[in-house]
């Protein structure tokens, strides 16, 4: 490798500078296709500059950049380590794919004239997500925090129902709510460390760690990001978040957003805080334990009732947060490598059902479930993607879902927590529940006359879904990436930056 | 055939009802042609297992596989005598159903018959999967690929009832499986540092309490919903809403005799014969295996719905597989593997004769088959020899299960076993034989509108239960193959 070579060194700034001109761009031409183009080329480069970044620090470690030339503390580091660099590979293939599969999908259910806006908000949705993963400074991540929140506000208003602008005006109001905890942690931690540097911080809460502002900090921070995850019960902006969006967009913030912030929540408690404050002084372990496990029934059993299907993934990505939590919560080694290997799993298997039903709202307009009869028949490729995703989400084995369940479930094990092992795999028969009913749904029942002949949906958006669908196998039988940098990413985090 | 290596022809076997499967969805369109392509690939699987067949029989143990999944745990395969009978089963019966389900879903004019013959195919794939599966993984792997696939041929008429079964099936069959059986695999992951099949099994050493013991049996044993141990049997007559040759081949054959198989597999290969009589862990197994053997055979003699009545049979005929594992003998073990085979013959020989009947005089009831046997000679006749092999009388198959079944008990003394056969055996002849009965000695009714005057079935039925029913009785004048596998099965050393 040429050190010399200027983008080479300077690409964890490429990855968070190329969409944000990209939006400018789309911005400026506001024409659909050409907007389309220019988000195509800036979201397929990012998977190319991720999975750069991943191999520079699997080979040679961690990677600190300064970003503008300042070193930190006094600039802003971009600081990519195991942990973030397996995040944004998944970040920026979530993005790349799902801008392969928006150009039909939007120009179906977006105005031509708001398109540019449309592609434009994605790549600043992007650009913050990204953002939000690569820096290791706590200010600039509630830069980019707000980036990508207000991008997405504008996305879920773009919905083509009306009911769009009441949930992107509920997820405003709570996600600034969530922002300012989030600030306000940030600020107490510089006042007691003076840095915002997350590695300084780290590093000078040692002297600090039992006070009363650190403590609050940690709080305020954890409810902040909370909001961000949709940890239950702070998850009410997200079920009519993701129905009322536009196909494309849920399916994109339902398998990106809420993991970066989970991410954020494994960097504050493992890595900033540490466990000693996080789980040592503050025991938070046994709170966020009973809301993992509370987030896996609660929803679960509300997913079944739902009558848009869109609604019901909706909560069932709730509940599938809570299985996140629970590998959080164990605070070992195999529950951590469980917790990130479903967060990269989940992000796969719900991406692509969201897709799926995006195909299907092209093809139909259906969102109710029970306009959905007989639609595996008339569209058995669709659905199809479907019912192997949905056996994801199961945790049937042969699929990711089952991967990062083995691994919750030894954890719970190890632990002795054989009623967590109850739990777990309870929660997994409620999906085989509201999965099944889809499933029944679909095929089993005879068509209704609206649904006989629907449009066929175009072919990208048909391989974009099954690209996931066949990943959802993949990862179940090969987890050497998956299970295999979870586990690295979870000792990195059990070791924290100090 | 004989060039390939022994690893080559595991992934055929497993593959080739796979690659059928997607065969028959290019050929859909071509009915002869798809029907073709699924005789094609169940021949051709039987050439590949009958090949194995002979080598584990000159005692090679094929495996194959290797893959690592996670943390040492691997997607493996590793044929033993076991394994090799119910693959040997699944692959021969495969072919014979297949004969069978082309004159079936043609005479009764079914929808949907190439998702059907699809699922079918793919639902062989795993059964072969579980019967070679090296550890458990692997075999829960095939297991739930087998629930799986078999839900659609379920649900397959789509009417409401059919819906509502299926969710009894898919709900009851999933439950188990991740609610018991996971965590059950999962334990002894955890406290053996291995899930692989070994023989002596691999528990011994654990160090696991009596008490430990006995609950991890429990999950396994109520885990295995496809054993259809009572109280999770209800799955099975639910699922007789499927078309006859599901009800046939997956519901007499691979899917049932899948669960008795990983419950034989597990006793024998995870905890060992000798580990759990001496624990005496195990001894409950008896009782609830025994309750189940007399109680589904009251409740057959209750039913006046053949098929109701067959998959009740079933049931009992499934908790004889794992009682007389449960006397944890040698010979008892050896009557158990012979039992797979010997009621999966018989099983599958009395659904062909009940879905003749449906599709020659769409019968159901056994009140309406009065004289029956005049009619369809053929049909009733190899009912009476699949009932005489049931009942476990000579010269059908069942006499030898029987045999070496009851030898296990009274060598191990265990008269509640014995009590158990000697009961069930009575309840058996009471609800087989009066359907003989009415069948051949009964005058037949007249011929009404609704019930008019009919023959015999379908040809391809009709050939189809004509073998297997000659398949019986071979197997009690030749039961070479199936009782030298039965034999080799780790922990039987016969005295000759």
């Amino acid at each position: 490798m040429n050190a010399g070579f200027l983008p080479l060194e300077h690409l964890p700034a490429l990855q968070v500078v190329v969409p944000l001109l990209g939006a400018v761009l789309a911005a400026l031409v506001r024409r659909g296709a050409i907007a389309w183009m220019i988000t195509l080329a800036a979201a397929w480069s990012m998977p190319v500059i991720a999975f750069a970044l991943l191999d520079q620090v699997l080979t040679s470690g961690t990677i600190s950049y300064a970003l503008g030339g300042w070193a930190p503390p006094v600039g802003i580091e971009y600081r990519i380590d195991q942990a973030n660099a397996f995040m944004l590979v998944l970040v920026s293939i979530m993005a790349a794919l799902v801008t392969t599969y928006s150009l039909r999908s939007v120009a179906s259910e977006i105005a031509p004239e708001r398109q540019g806006w449309y592609y434009s908000m994605f790549l600043l949705c992007l650009t913050g997500l990204l953002g939000m993963v690569i820096t290791g400074d706590a200010f600039n991540i509630f830069v980019f925090m707000e980036v990508s929140s207000l991008a997405t506000y504008v996305l879920i208003a773009l919905g083509r129902d009306r009911r769009a602008l009441i949930s992107a005006y509920q997820y405003l109001v709570i996600g600034t709510i969530g922002a300012t905890f989030y600030v306000i942690g940030v600020g107490l931690l510089f006042t007691m460390t003076g840095t915002l540097n997350l590695v300084d911080i780290a590093g000078r809460l040692e002297t600090v760690e039992n006070t009363r502002p650190v403590i609050a900090a940690l709080g305020f921070i954890g409810v902040g990001i909370g909001l961000k995850l949709a940890l239950f019960p702070l998850h009410l902006w997200l079920p009519n978040a993701y129905a009322f969006a536009p196909s494309a967009v849920t399916a994109f913030i339902a398998s990106t957003a809420t993991k970066v912030a989970v991410y954020l929540l494994l960097r504050f408690f493992f890595s900033v805080f540490g466990i000693p404050i996080a789980f040592g002084i503050t025991q938070a372990a046994p709170m966020l334990l009973v809301l993992a496990v509370l987030g896996m029934l609660v929803p679960s059993l509300v997913a079944i009732f739902q009558t848009n299907v869109k609604r019901m993934l909706a909560y069932s990505s709730v509940a599938q947060i809570g299985y996140i939590m629970l590998g959080i919560a164990l605070v070992s080694q195999t529950g951590l490598t469980g917790g990130i290997s479903h967060l990269f799993n989940h992000a796969i298997i719900k991406g692509t059902l969201f897709l799926a039903i995006g195909c299907m709202v092209y093809s139909t307009g259906i969102t109710r479930i029970e306009q959905m009869a007989g639609i595996g028949r008339t569209m058995p490729l669709t659905m199809g993607a479907f019912v192997v995703a949905g056996l994801g989400l199961i945790g049937i084995p042969g699929t990711a879902g089952f991967v990062s369940k083995w691994f919750l479930i030894m954890g719970a094990v190890e632990q002795g927590l054989w009623w967590l092992v109850a739990v777990i795999v309870f929660s997994s028969l409620l999906a085989v529940i509201y999965v099944g009913r889809i499933i029944e749904i679909a095929w089993f029942r005879e068509p209704v006359a609206t649904a006989a002949a629907p449009r066929k949906p175009p072919v990208e958006m048909l391989a974009v879904t099954w690209v996931l669908a066949a990943a959802t196998i993949y990862f179940g039988l090969d987890t050497r990436i998956t299970a295999g940098v979870a586990a690295q990413a979870a000792e990195l985090l059990l070791a924290g930056y100090r | 055939m004989s060039g390939l290596t022994s690893e080559t022809l595991v992934l055929l076997a497993l593959c080739l009802p796979a690659l059928g499967a997607v065969g028959i969805a290019i050929a859909a369109r071509i009915p002869n042609l798809r029907e073709a392509v699924t005789l094609t690939a169940a021949g051709a699987n039987f050439v590949v297992v009958g090949t194995l067949l002979v080598r584990v029989l000159d005692g090679e143990r094929p495996v194959a596989g290797g893959w690592e999944v996670f943390g040492g745990i691997e997607i493996a395969f590793l044929v033993e005598p076991l394994g090799m009978l119910f693959a040997t089963i699944a692959a021969t019966l495969w072919i014979v159903n297949s004969i069978y389900s082309i004159g079936y879903m043609r005479g009764n004019d079914e929808p949907r018959q190439t998702p059907f013959y699809i699922c079918f195919a793919v639902a062989i794939s795993a059964a072969i999967g579980i019967a070679f599966a090296g550890n458990l993984l692997t075999l829960f792997l095939f297991y739930e690929i087998l629930t799986i696939s078999t839900y659609p041929l379920v649900t397959h008429k789509g009417t409401d009832e059919a819906k509502a079964k299926g969710r009894v099936y898919l709900l009851l069959l999933l439950a188990t499986s991740m609610l018991l059986l996971l965590p059950a695999i999962i334990w002894t992951w955890v406290a053996a540092g291995t899930m692989d099949f070994a023989p002596g099994g691999i528990l011994a050493t654990a160090g696991l309490s009596a008490g430990s013991v006995g609950l991890l049996l429990a999950l396994y044993i109520f885990g295995i919903g496809k054993a259809a141990v009572m109280p999770v049997h209800s799955w099975l007559p639910a699922a007789m809403v499927a078309p006859t040759p599901v009800s046939a081949l997956l519901h007499a054959v691979a899917v049932v005799k899948a669960g008795v198989f990983t419950v034989v597999k597990v006793i024998v290969y995870i905890f060992g014969i000798d580990f759990l009589a001496a624990s005496g862990a195990g001894d409950w197994l008896i009782y609830v295996a025994g309750f189940t053997v007399i109680t589904a055979s009251v409740i057959a003699l209750m039913q006046d719905n053949l098929k109701a009545r067959l998959a009740y049979s079933t049931i009992s005929q499934l908790s004889y597989v794992v009682l007389a594992t449960a006397i944890l003998t040698p010979i008892s073990v050896l009557g158990a593997a012979l039992h797979i085979a010997a009621h999966a013959i018989s099983k599958i020989t009395l659904f062909f004769a009940a879905g003749s009947i449906y599709t020659a005089a769409h019968l159901t009831e056994v009140s309406q088959l009065d004289g029956i046997g005049r009619r369809m000679p053929w049909t009733m006749g190899a009912f009476t020899i699949a009932a005489l092999s049931m009942i476990g009388l000579p010269p059908t198959a069942g006499f030898v299960s029987k045999w070496f079944i009851l030898s296990g008990g009274m060598a191990a003394e265990n008269w509640v076993a014995v009590g158990v056969i000697f009961v069930s055996t009575c309840l058996t002849a009471s609800y087989f034989l009066p359907i003989v009965y009415r069948a051949f000695f009964r005058p037949p009714p007249a011929a009404t509108p609704e019930h008019p005057a009919h023959g015999e079935g379908p040809f391809p039925v009709v050939l189809a239960l004509t073998i297997t029913a000659l398949g019986i009785l071979a197997m009690f004048f030749f039961p070479d193959v199936p009782f030298a596998l039965s034999e080799a099965l780790a922990g039987v050393e016969m005295a000759k």
